[in-house]
C-alpha cells in the first residue's frame, strides 16, 4: 500500500505518488514472463521479445482491437484474444504461433489484401510471406456496389458481388484540398484517424465511421468535402494512418509522378518555428526539398501530433507562398 | 464542446419533432443556425458542458423522432439535433447511417418493409416481392444526384431481414411517417393486403396472439397470452400478476437471489448463462449506480417468442424487471425493443404507465420505499444491437458496435456501470419462480435445463407458432405438436437456433431440445428457433440468404467478420453456379478457412457464429456433395 503524502509537510513530494504495480507472471510460448499488473498481452509479448504483427494498434491511441491481426491463443479461452487490449492475468498460458493463431492472422491478411489496396502499407508484404497468404484465391477484385453510394448509404442492404469476383473497397481518390488526399481504397478501417481527430488527440470530430458492414467507411457528415467539414488540417490523422490512405498531397503528387523515393530522403529533427510550445518537427527532405513533416510518436510534448502550421506551413522555406486551407 | 455545425435550417416539422422529445431550446445557443439574433440574455448562459453531453443517449430517440415525423433525416434535421445535444455532425452521421430503419436521403413517407428472410422465403416471400416490384416498381434506393424529384406521398417498398412474424409468413412492416406516425406488422401478407388503405389500419395484434396453445392448461409463460387483456392492469392482477413482486419484496434481495439460484434458471437469449450468477455479480458490485437492461431486440431470423410475450403479456415483463431491479440494486431500467415491433413497444409503454400510476413502479414501489423506473427505447433496424454490449452502445447514442469483453457487463456495462442484461423470456420466468418457488420451477425440464422453453416453430409445418414445452422435449414431439409437415411432404432439414444456429437432418429428429441435449448433438437451442425446411424448398437459396443476412448485419468493426461475411456469400454464389468437383473443393476450402477465422478471431458472437449454419449444411446435410439436380 502506498500512503498519501502529507501535503502540509515541507518534505511532501511535488509529484503525485506512483502507484505500485504488482508483477504478474504468465507464460508466452512456454516461457515464463513477469510484467506489471495492468499490462496488455502485447506489452508482455514485446517485453519478452516475441514479435506480434499489428495494424490498428498505436501506443498513443486507445486500442480498438478491430483488425484482429494481433490475436493470440490463451489456453482455456473459447476464442482468440486481441493481444493489443487484453490485460494479462496471473497464470495465463499464451501461444502466439499456434496453428489457430497462424490461421487467423493469415486469413485477416488475406481478407484485407483481397479487399483493400495495401501497396503503401508498411511491413505487410513480409507478414503475407510469413503467413503464406494467397489473397487472389477469393476471385478477381471488383469494386463493391456498396461504395458507389457512400453519400447516401443504405445500411442493411447490399448489391451482390459481380459473378466470380471478390468485392473490394476500390473507389476514386478524394482530392478536395491542397494539403492532403484521402484514398479510401486503401482504408482498412483501423479507426486510428477517427480516434486522432476525436477524443484521443485533436477533439475536432470532423470524421467518424459511417455506414455499416462492408460498406462501413470513414466520412464527414453527409460525406461533404473536407473544406466544408469541421477539419482544421492538423494532419494528425495522416500521422497515424498505417496504410497511406491519408497522405500529404506533396507525397501523393511525387508518387503519382513516380518520383517518391524514401531511400533518397533525409530526415531532420528541428523545433517548429511558429509558437512557444516547442514541438519537435521532423522534416522529410528529398532532393533538397521538404516533402512532408511529422513529429516523433515518443516526443513528450506532441505524441506525434502537430497543428496545421507545423504540419503544412513549411513551403516558405522554399520561397513559395504558403498554402493555407 | 466547440462543435462546427453545417448551418442548415431544419424545417418546422423537423424542429417540432425534436422539440417534442427534448423540450424547447433554452437559449439561442441550442439552435443550429442563429435564427434569431442572440440577445443579452443569451450571453449570460453557459451552454454545453456536462449537462448537455449527458443527454447524448437521446440521440437515437431524436433521430427516431425526425424519421417518424418526416420519413427521412435531412441535413437541417441532423444539424438541429447536433446543436441540441452537442454532438458533432460527423459523429451523428455515423450513428444515423448505422441503422437500417433510418433514411438519410429523401424517402417517401410510406414504406413497406417486405421480409424476404428464410422463414418467409419458405412461404412465398419471393413471389410477394415480385408482385411488389410489378406494382410499385424497383425497391426504394437512395436517389442519385440532386435533380431527382422527391415525392413524399409515393408508396415505396424495400426488402427486409426477418421481421419476427415467421408464424404468419410472409410478413410485411408498413410504416407511414407523420404526426402521429402509423406502423403496422402485417402477417400472411398479400399484395392486396399491403398496398391498399387496409395496410394502415390500427393494429390490435389479435390474430397474432391466437397462438396454437392458447388457453391450454399447464402453460406458464404463455398462460395469459391471447386470454388475458394485455392492456389491463386489473386483468393482469386478477390472473395472478404481481404475486411475484409481492413475494420478492418480502424476501428481500438476498432471498430473491436464493430462489433464483435454486430455480437453475439460465438465459434464454442463446448463451444459456446462469441468471442467478449474473444478478449476484451486479448485486455485489461496489460501483454505483447499477443499471438494468432488458434485451428485447429480438432479431435472430426465425425468432418471435419475445414479441408474443411483449404483445400478449407486457405486465409480466414490467413485474419481472421490477423484481430484477429490487434484487440487484438498480433504480433505472431500460427495455430495448427492436424497431420493427411497434405494437410491442406501445403495449409496454402503456403497461409501464399503468404500473407507475398504481404505485407498482416509480419512486416508492408498493409503498416499500424502493425506487424503480423503467424506460422503453426503440431500436432502429440492427441485428447486432441484440449483442449486449452493442445494445449498450446503442442506448448510449453511439453506433451499435460490440465492445471487447472483458470487461463484462456485470463489471462495466451501460454507461460503464455494473449492468444486469437479460432477454425478455428469461425475465418473464422470474415472477413465476418467485410465485411458485425456485425448487418447484426446477422440477420442470431436465436437471441441467430447468423450466419450460418457448420454441418458435416456423417454415414448412401445419401450425407454425410459439410453443411452450419443458426443456428436453424432442424435436419430433415438438413438430408433432405443430401438426407435422405440410400434407404430402417430408421434413428435409430443421434449422435449430436461428441463422446463428445449425441445421439438423430430417432423420435426426430425436434430438432432445435442452441445453445439454443439443450440445451433445452438436447443435444449440439458441433463441428457440425451430424452422422446418421440407423437400420442396431448395436449400441453396436459404443458405445464400443466411450469408447475405450476416453480410448485411455485420457492424463492420472487425476484419474477420466485415470481409469474411462477404467472402462467405461470394463463395456460396460461386458454388451455386459451378459445382464441378474442382470448384467444389476450392470453394469448400475457402468457406472453411474463412469460417474458422470468423469463429476464432471476430469480436462478438455475430462473426463467431456467421459460419455455423453454413458449416452444418455442409457437414450434416452434405449439401454440396451430390451433383446438382
Amino acid at each position: 500500500m502506498t500512503s498519501l503524502p502529507d501535503l502540509a509537510s515541507p518534505q511532501a513530494p511535488l509529484s503525485p505518488p506512483v502507484p505500485l504495480r504488482r508483477a504478474v507472471e504468465l507464460t508466452i510460448d512456454g516461457r515464463t514472463v513477469r510484467v506489471p499488473e495492468g499490462s496488455t498481452l502485447l506489452d508482455a509479448c514485446t517485453s519478452a521479445g516475441v514479435p506480434v504483427p499489428t495494424l490498428c494498434f498505436l501506443r498513443t491511441l486507445h486500442p480498438v482491437n478491430a483488425c484482429r491481426l494481433c490475436v493470440v491463443e490463451v489456453e482455456g479461452a473459447r476464442v482468440l484474444a486481441p493481444s493489443c487490449s487484453r490485460q494479462v492475468e496471473a497464470g495465463m498460458a499464451v501461444h502466439t504461433n499456434s496453428p489457430r493463431v497462424r490461421h487467423a492472422r493469415r486469413l485477416v491478411l488475406e481478407l484485407l489484401a483481397s479487399s483493400v489496396d495495401l501497396s503503401t502499407t508498411a511491413e505487410v508484404d513480409a507478414w503475407m510471406d510469413e503467413y503464406g497468404c494467397e489473397p487472389e484465391r477469393f476471385g478477381a477484385p471488383v469494386p463493391a456496389g456498396d461504395h458507389e453510394h457512400r453519400a447516401s448509404p443504405r445500411p442493411g442492404h447490399h448489391a451482390p458481388t459481380a459473378p466470380g469476383g471478390a468485392a473490394t473497397v476500390e473507389q476514386p481518390v478524394a482530392i478536395d484540398n491542397d494539403l492532403y488526399v484521402r484514398d479510401y481504397g486503401k482504408c482498412i478501417l483501423c479507426y486510428k484517424c477517427v480516434e486522432a481527430c476525436g477524443p484521443d488527440h485533436q477533439n475536432t470530430f470532423a470524421i467518424a465511421v459511417a455506414g455499416r458492414g462492408f460498406a462501413a467507411h470513414v466520412a464527414t457528415e453527409f460525406d461533404v468535402p473536407l473544406p466544408d467539414s469541421a477539419c482544421v488540417y492538423c494532419g494528425n490523422c495522416i500521422a497515424v494512418c498505417p496504410t497511406g490512405a491519408l497522405m500529404f498531397k506533396s507525397e501523393f503528387d511525387l508518387r503519382e509522378a513516380g518520383r517518391w523515393d524514401e531511400e533518397r530522403q533525409q530526415v531532420t529533427d528541428t523545433i517548429c518555428p511558429y509558437c512557444g510550445v516547442g514541438c519537435t518537427l521532423r522534416l522529410h527532405v528529398q532532393d533538397g526539398e521538404i516533402v512532408k513533416a511529422s513529429s516523433p510518436l515518443d516526443h513528450a510534448v506532441t505524441l506525434g501530433n502537430l497543428c496545421v502550421k507545423g504540419r503544412f506551413g513549411w513551403r516558405f522555406v522554399h520561397g513559395a507562398p504558403a498554402d493555407g486551407p | 464542446m466547440d462543435i462546427k455545425l453545417r448551418g442548415v435550417e431544419p424545417t418546422d416539422d423537423e424542429r417540432a419533432a425534436v422539440d417534442a422529445l427534448l423540450g424547447a431550446p433554452s437559449s439561442s445557443w441550442e439552435l443550429a443556425t442563429v435564427a434569431r439574433a442572440r440577445d443579452a440574455s443569451d450571453l449570460h448562459v453557459a451552454h454545453g458542458g456536462h449537462a448537455q453531453r449527458a443527454r447524448r443517449h437521446l440521440l437515437l430517440p431524436a433521430l427516431h423522432a425526425v424519421q417518424d415525423r418526416v420519413g427521412w433525416i435531412s441535413e437541417g434535421a441532423l444539424d438541429y439535433i447536433c446543436a441540441r445535444l452537442d454532438v458533432p455532425p460527423a459523429d451523428a452521421w455515423g450513428v444515423a447511417t448505422f441503422y437500417a430503419l433510418f433514411a438519410t436521403a429523401p424517402r417517401p413517407k410510406r414504406v413497406l418493409h417486405v421480409c424476404d428472410d428464410i422463414a418467409c422465403k419458405c412461404r412465398g416471400a419471393d413471389a410477394l416481392a415480385a408482385a411488389c416490384e410489378a406494382q410499385l416498381g424497383a425497391p426504394w434506393h437512395p436517389p442519385e444526384g440532386e435533380s431527382v424529384a422527391h415525392d413524399p406521398d409515393a408508396l415505396v417498398w424495400m426488402r427486409s431481414p426477418c421481421l419476427g412474424l415467421c408464424d404468419q409468413a410472409p410478413a410485411v412492416l408498413a410504416s407511414e411517417a407523420g404526426d402521429p406516425p402509423r406502423e403496422r406488422l402485417i402477417g400472411h401478407a398479400t399484395l392486396a393486403s399491403i398496398v391498399g388503405e387496409c395496410a394502415w389500419q390500427e393494429d390490435d395484434g389479435a390474430s397474432r396472439l391466437a397462438i396454437p396453445q392458447r388457453g391450454e392448461p399447464g402453460l406458464a409463460l404463455l398462460a395469459r397470452v391471447g386470454v388475458v387483456d394485455p392492456e389491463s392492469l386489473d386483468a393482469y392482477r386478477a390472473s395472478g400478476g404481481y404475486e411475484g413482486l409481492r413475494r420478492a419484496l418480502e424476501l428481500g434481495a438476498d432471498g430473491v437471489l436464493r430462489e433464483l439460484a435454486e430455480s437453475g434458471l439460465v438465459g434464454r437469449g442463446g448463451a444459456a448463462f446462469p441468471t442467478a450468477r449474473k444478478w449476484e455479480a451486479v448485486a455485489r458490485a461496489a460501483a454505483r449506480p447499477h443499471y438494468l437492461v432488458c434485451n428485447a431486440d429480438e432479431s435472430e431470423p426465425g425468432t418471435f417468442k419475445d414479441r408474443v410475450l411483449l404483445e400478449g403479456d407486457p405486465f409480466a415483463l414490467v413485474e419481472a424487471m421490477t423484481i430484477a431491479a429490487v434484487a440487484t440494486g438498480c433504480e433505472q431500467g431500460y427495455v430495448y425493443v427492436r424497431g420493427e415491433y411497434p405494437l410491442a413497444q406501445r403495449r409496454l409503454e402503456r403497461a409501464i404507465a399503468q404500473a407507475t400510476a398504481h404505485g407498482l413502479l416509480g419512486d416508492d414501489v408498493m409503498g416499500r420505499g424502493v425506487r424503480v423506473h423503467i424506460e422503453v427505447r426503440k431500436g432502429a433496424g440492427a441485428y447486432i444491437c441484440g449483442e449486449e454490449t452493442a445494445l449498450f452502445n446503442s442506448l448510449e447514442g453511439l453506433r451499435g458496435e460490440p465492445r471487447s469483453k472483458p470487461p463484462f457487463p456485470v463489471q462495466a456495462g451501460l454507461f460503464g456501470k455494473p449492468t444486469v442484461v437479460n432477454n425478455v423470456e428469461t425475465l418473464c420466468n422470474v415472477p413465476l419462480i418467485l410465485a411458485r418457488g425456485g425448487a418447484a420451477f426446477a422440477q420442470v425440464g431436465t436437471p441441467q435445463s430447468t423450466g419450460t422453453k418457448l420454441y418458435c416453430v416456423s417454415g414448412c409445418v401445419q401450425h407454425p407458432g410459439v410453443y411452450e414445452a419443458p426443456f428436453g422435449i424432442t424435436l419430433r414431439e415438438l413438430l408433432a405438436r405443430a401438426g407435422g409437415p405440410l400434407p404430402g411432404r417430408t421434413v428435409r432439414a430443421v434449422l435449430v437456433g436461428g441463422a446463428a444456429g445449425s441445421f439438423v437432418r430430417g432423420d435426426e429428429l430425436d434430438v432432445p431440445l435442452s441445453i445439454e441435449g443439443t450440445r451433445a448433438a452438436g447443435t444449440t437451442v439458441g433463441s428457440g428457433v425451430v424452422m422446418v425446411v421440407d423437400d420442396t424448398v431448395p436449400l441453396e437459396p436459404i443458405l445464400a440468404r443466411i450469408a447475405a443476412f450476416f453480410r448485411d448485419e455485420s457492424c463492420g468493426q472487425c476484419v474477420p467478420c466485415r470481409v469474411g461475411t462477404v467472402r462467405q456469400e461470394e463463395a456460396l454464389h460461386r458454388l451455386a453456379r459451378d459445382a464441378s468437383p474442382d470448384a467444389r473443393s476450392r470453394e469448400l476450402a475457402i468457406l472453411a478457412d474463412v469460417g474458422v477465422a470468423m469463429r476464432d478471431a471476430s469480436i462478438c458472437g455475430l462473426g463467431q457464429t456467421a459460419y455455423a449454419a453454413v458449416e452444418s449444411a455442409i457437414a450434416r446435410l452434405r449439401l454440396f456433395e451430390t451433383e446438382p439436380r
